[in-house]
């Protein structure tokens, strides 16, 4: 099973190596909906250093979002999903491979755009450790969902539009716990911080429990 | 030698369509058999069924002995499919996609080497990135990577199509040696050069069922029609 966990993930960054697709395409497009923020609110740069935990989030749901519809497009193309079945692997393997391809690709996205938080709108860190654990289970979240909902559209028509539609409502838990512990990392709330966190941790762990569960019905006759 | 095929009144919907209506087929182990048809026949969906990966119902639908009915998926390993469409990954570099179709099969560098070489992909081919491969390029690519898995079973959609001489050649080659060691083939073509293959059988498919069973041009004896 890890095997093959791994030979799909080790594709799939090889794909990216190649491509370069999350450096030149969706780095830039999250850097972008950050210095979009950034002019809509310049007027009021209190307002932006408050809100900087959620527009990390927004930014790498966005991402995530293009990252995960790639992800599958590649597969969708030429019939490589079939060609993975005949290789004998199992629809779980799949999908956590693709995962993991997923969530190293989001981790990329989230340096970026964190040093574009600090360059833009001045950030500092008071708590370093809540910082990365939040931003380690929140992007894993991500990946694992937009995993889920990419295997589902995967080959549909409306696949383009209905990805974004499912994906961010489901996602809305994490973008709610990882905001609110970044919040506090970011020392501009004094909320629980570590509780928030335990609840992206929990999500996470539910988002594999179904990854686990669904992998079957939405891979196997994809 | 036993049966590789064996489907009797197999039904195959797709989208609620029967692409499949009660086909009868028996292809022995060894045996080379050539689908033809109109389109719309249901020469692929015959293929990517014996392949497991069309849901099916049937009295009977017996893949290298593995039963379709109770489990679709434990047959793929043993089967290779390659289809209208070539099932590779535009941005892999060809060397990249041979390593891949190795790993994925749990072949060797240098059985990927070989199947390379079989198709003329070695040296300044293997550092290409294989969308900026020609079609021709790209279905010898995804023969090597067929010839890669090993399978029992080749099932080939139009496998000829935008190859040139020398690589039908060598996919004839091929798939004649498949069958010296065992394998069974079948191959789905509106050509008629195919014949170059010396199929042992061709099946004509007519509105989802087989319709005509006969030997090959040359091989002789009578033809049955269903």
């Amino acid at each position: 099973m890890w095997r093959e966990v791994w030979l799909i993930c080790r594709k799939d960054l090889t794909v990216e190596r190649r491509a370069r697709v999350t450096l030149i395409q969706i780095v830039p497009t999250v850097l972008l909906i950050l210095v979009v923020f950034a002019f809509a609110f310049d007027a009021n740069p209190s307002l932006l250093g408050a809100g900087a935990g959620g527009l990390f989030w927004v930014a790498v749901l966005f991402g995530a979002v293009l990252g995960a519809k790639r992800s599958f497009d590649i597969e969708a193309e030429g019939g490589n999903l079939d060609a993975l079945r005949l290789g004998g692997l199992s629809p779980a393997a799949i999908l956590w491979g693709k995962a993991m391809a997923l969530a190293v690709q989001m981790a990329a996205v989230a340096v970026f755009t964190a040093a574009g938080l600090v360059v833009l709108f001045s950030v500092t860190v008071t708590d370093w450790p809540l910082l990365l654990t939040a931003a380690v289970c929140g992007t894993a979240a991500f990946a694992i969902c937009g995993c889920l909902y990419g295997a589902m559209t995967v080959g549909l028509r409306s696949a383009d539009t209905l990805l974004p539609l499912l994906l961010i409502p489901v996602a809305a838990p994490v973008l709610l716990a990882g905001t609110r512990a970044f919040d506090v990392a970011l020392g501009t709330s004094a909320d629980q911080g570590w509780s928030w966190t335990a609840l992206l941790a929990v999500v996470l762990i539910t988002y594999v429990a179904v990854g686990w569960a669904a992998a079957g019905p939405l891979l196997e006759d994809a | 030698m036993g049966a590789a095929v064996a489907f009797e009144g197999v039904v195959a919907l797709l989208d609620r369509f029967p692409a499949l209506a009660g086909v009868d087929l028996s292809v022995e182990s060894g045996e080379m058999v050539c689908l033809r048809g109109p389109n719309g026949a249901g020469k692929t969906t015959l293929l990517r069924t014996c392949a497991g990966l069309v849901p099916l119902r049937g009295a009977r639908a017996e893949v290298l002995g593995f039963d379709l009915i109770a489990d679709r998926r434990t047959v793929r390993r043993h089967v290779g499919l390659l289809g209208h469409r070539t099932p590779l990954y535009g941005d892999l570099r060809v060397d990249d996609q041979l390593r891949h179709c190795a790993a994925l099969h749990c072949a060797s560098d240098a059985e990927a080497s070989a199947a390379a070489e079989r198709f003329s992909l070695e040296g300044r081919l293997m550092g290409v990135a294989i969308r900026r491969l020609s079609e021709g390029q790209q279905r010898r690519v995804a023969l090597a990577c067929l010839t890669i898995a090993r399978p029992q079973l080749w099932l080939l959609d139009e496998p000829h199509a935008g190859l040139d001489r020398t690589s039908r050649d060598a996919l004839d080659e091929l798939l004649g040696d498949a069958v010296t060691a065992g394998a069974t083939v079948m191959f789905a073509t509106h050509e008629t050069d195919s014949a170059r293959l010396a199929a042992a059988r061709q099946v004509t498919l007519a509105g989802g069922r087989v319709s005509m069973s006969a030997p090959a041009p040359g091989a002789g004896s009578s033809a049955d029609v269903a």
